[in-house]
């Protein structure tokens, strides 16, 4: 069965529809690249497959391992292994990042029915990852992504990810605002949590992060619609000749 | 027109009951003359009503209709019910000064330890045999407010602490206020704390109810002195029954090179009124006052500060939150003065409200009368609803709608609760929070 399937997704906000009838296959293992120029409606996927409200769905259906993902609330849908690193991480003053990142997780196991994690293995587990994700003990004690730089918020995505060990991931424009070295910290992060269980969805604008984390399939938005599919070699076939072709084409 | 307002039904079940309870009140002579004196200042008025400035968004009038007799003193099943609820809140090391129905109870106190050079006593000792000075301390709340004219002419019990020069508490005062709510009754307590120079304490005030308590009414009233170069924490908690009133009112006097932190958070009461007015007199000393309202149902809790700069090089910063669901409304007054002496004057206050529903209400109303011409002065106020961004955030994240609230309230209020010196207080103070926001989740 696959993991994540897209069938048919209409898509509107307030009185415009985003989503044309999309449709995207998802299975274990895989890593798909979706890209395409600005106001495809790339975003506007990922949100919707989080469930963000905002977003009207009017026809089609998310499948979550079978299950109908759109009947769930976001925090189902999280606890199910649904993952989305947002492009704009949110800064949460007040709220000192371990906390958070127990609660979440806690949150997350309590509604899979099960246990707790100790505060000794919570802390050992977040210790390691953190260190592999080069983020030092004290950003952990910051309020959640306050004064933190680009890069250090994209970590701290990846973080979550490492921890939360989700069965998709959803990676919105991972790419924005990074530097060259911040880049290749939060790829390196994301291509250690591939796995024959977990599928990613990597959704960028440029094909350089696809250097980093190379995928197996891409996907070409185009006005709200997948209107070209392939592997990796469609990313450097669009990067030589750019998106024009398919805005023609959609 | 006076005459009229205390003639109505009311002020007249009052009259009655002041006259029933006279005889059971402490203190004869001097005292009772100032009891009659503040009777009759209390009834010129009656409870005071939304044409009153300073009670504009708290009616009590309509809130509160009538005042019911004097609660009568606890007996031992009274004292059973409130041993179970002063348990929860007791600080470990605390000496503990437990008041039940407005009477001081010795055997739920703890005074064990207690330093050389502070002397505890009850306001009933006092009234009876305290020296006239002490006394005269005790009324020295103006009888212009009405319900601090009541409390003066019915106050019952309470404590009296007096530390002596060069004093310094280790371990917390912990004052309890009690109620069994075994009917509805009125209470009234007043308590005095008067610091020395070079001292220092920490002051815990802790308003609850036993389990299942009726609609009571707790009256309350503190009168603070700081000596020179002292310093007093203060944490105040009122966790009262939720069909219980709390109305309360302190008088805090600061002498040089003082400094006074308070820290008050209201969850509890159907109706709550705290009134607290802050006088500089000796130079160079600094308040930091710190509020939260927490608020569902029908909760009205009005928090109304007077900052008095009335000498030069005083600093004074007030941090005030609300957290309102449901019909709940806050209140904050506050009024700062800085007379035209008091040169180099720097006060600050900032008021943020969070409105968790659409029939929320927040009222602020910053009151800022500068006479001198060389201070900082400046006040400021947000209102607004849970961002939604950080909600979704924390959703896809896996935490549910009241998790999410509940961690972004706890955030919102983490604030002003940090500005807690002490450890075991800030837990209490988070223990208090965390016990609203369970009971709305």
């Amino acid at each position: 069965m696959p993991l994540l399937e897209v069938r048919d997704l209409k898509v509107r906000v307030e009185d415009n529809e985003i989503l044309h009838g999309l449709t995207l296959t998802v299975n274990p293992g895989e890593v798909h690249a979706i890209m395409g120029p600005n106001g495809s409606g790339k975003s506007t996927l990922s949100h919707v497959i989080a469930g963000k409200p905002g977003y009207e769905v009017t026809d089609g259906q998310i499948l979550f391992r079978g299950e109908d993902l759109l009947e769930m609330d976001p925090d189902e849908r999280a606890a199910k292994g649904v993952f989305l690193a947002f492009q704009y991480p949110v800064e949460i003053p007040g709220v000192a990042t371990m906390n958070f990142l127990r609660t979440a997780l806690n949150a997350q196991r309590k509604a899979r029915g099960e246990s707790e994690y100790s505060t000794p293995d919570f802390l050992k587990k977040v210790r390691e990852v953190a260190k592999s994700l080069n983020i030092p003990q004290d950003m952990l004690k910051r309020g959640v992504n306050v004064g933190f730089s680009g890069g250090e918020k994209k970590r701290n995505e990846i973080l979550q990810m490492a921890l939360f060990e989700p069965a998709v991931c959803i990676l919105d424009e991972m790419d924005s605002g990074l530097d060259i070295d911040a880049l290749r910290i939060a790829a390196d992060g994301v291509n250690a949590l591939r796995s024959p269980d977990r599928a990613m969805v990597v959704i960028t604008h440029y094909q350089r992060l696809l250097n980093y984390i190379v995928p197996d399939f891409v996907h070409v938005m185009s006005k709200g619609r997948v209107v070209k599919s392939g592997g990796k070699d469609l990313a450097l076939e669009l990067e030589a000749s750019g998106y024009t072709q398919f805005e023609d084409a959609a | 027109m006076n005459v009229v307002l205390a003639k109505n039904e009311t002020g007249r079940a009052l009259s009655d009951s002041f006259a029933v309870a006279r005889d059971r009140l402490p203190g004869g002579g001097k005292v009772a003359e100032a009891r009659n004196t503040a009777f009759e200042a209390y009834e010129r008025v009656g409870l005071p009503h939304r044409r009153l400035e300073e009670w504009k968004y708290t009616d009590l009038r309509a809130l509160m209709r009538e005042v019911p007799p004097l609660a009568a003193a606890p007996d031992a099943a009274a004292l059973k019910q409130a041993a179970a609820a002063v348990k929860l809140q007791a600080i470990k090391g605390a000496r503990r000064l437990v008041l039940v129905d407005g009477v001081f109870a010795p055997k739920l106190s703890e005074l064990e330890g207690l330093e050389k050079g502070v002397t505890v006593r009850t306001l009933r000792d006092v009234l009876e045999t305290g020296d006239a000075a002490l006394q005269t301390q005790l009324f020295t709340p103006d009888n212009a407010n009405p319900m601090v004219a009541l409390n003066s002419a019915m106050m019952t019990d309470g404590v009296v602490i007096e530390i002596a020069n060069g004093v310094v508490l280790k371990q917390p005062l912990q004052v309890i206020h009690a109620a069994s709510g075994a009917t509805p009754a009125a209470i009234y307590t007043r308590s005095l704390l008067r610091l020395g120079k070079d001292t220092g304490a920490t002051l815990v005030e802790s308003y609850i109810a036993a389990e299942g308590a009726k609609a009571y009414q707790s009256h309350d009233s503190l009168v603070v002195a700081i000596g020179d170069n002292s310093r007093l924490d203060h944490v105040r908690l009122v966790e009262d029954g939720r069909d219980a009133f709390n109305i309360s009112s302190a008088v805090i006097t600061l002498g040089a090179h003082a400094h006074f932190n308070t820290f008050g958070m209201t969850s509890g009461a159907a109706v709550s009124r705290y009134q607290a007015t802050i006088t500089f007199a000796g130079e160079g000393s600094r308040v930091e006052t710190n509020g939260v309202n927490l608020l569902n149902g029908r909760q009205h809790a009005d928090t109304t500060l007077f900052m008095d700069h009335a000498v030069p090089h005083c600093a004074s910063r007030e941090v005030f939150r609300a957290v309102v669901d449901d019909r709940g409304h806050s209140v904050f007054q506050g009024r700062i003065i800085v007379r035209p002496d008091a040169q180099k004057t720097d006060a600050k206050m900032m008021t943020r409200a969070l409105l968790l529903s659409d029939d929320a209400e927040a009222d602020n109303k910053p009151e800022l009368e500068i006479f001198a011409d060389d201070v900082t002065c400046g006040h400021g106020a947000t209102t607004g609803a849970l961002d939604e961004s950080l909600l979704f955030y924390l959703r896809a994240r896996g935490l549910s709608e009241k998790e999410a609230q509940a961690l972004l309230i706890q955030a919102f209020v983490g604030e002003a609760i940090e500005s807690i010196v002490n450890d075991d207080l800030r837990e209490l103070a988070i223990a208090a929070a965390q016990r609203w926001l369970e009971a709305r989740a």
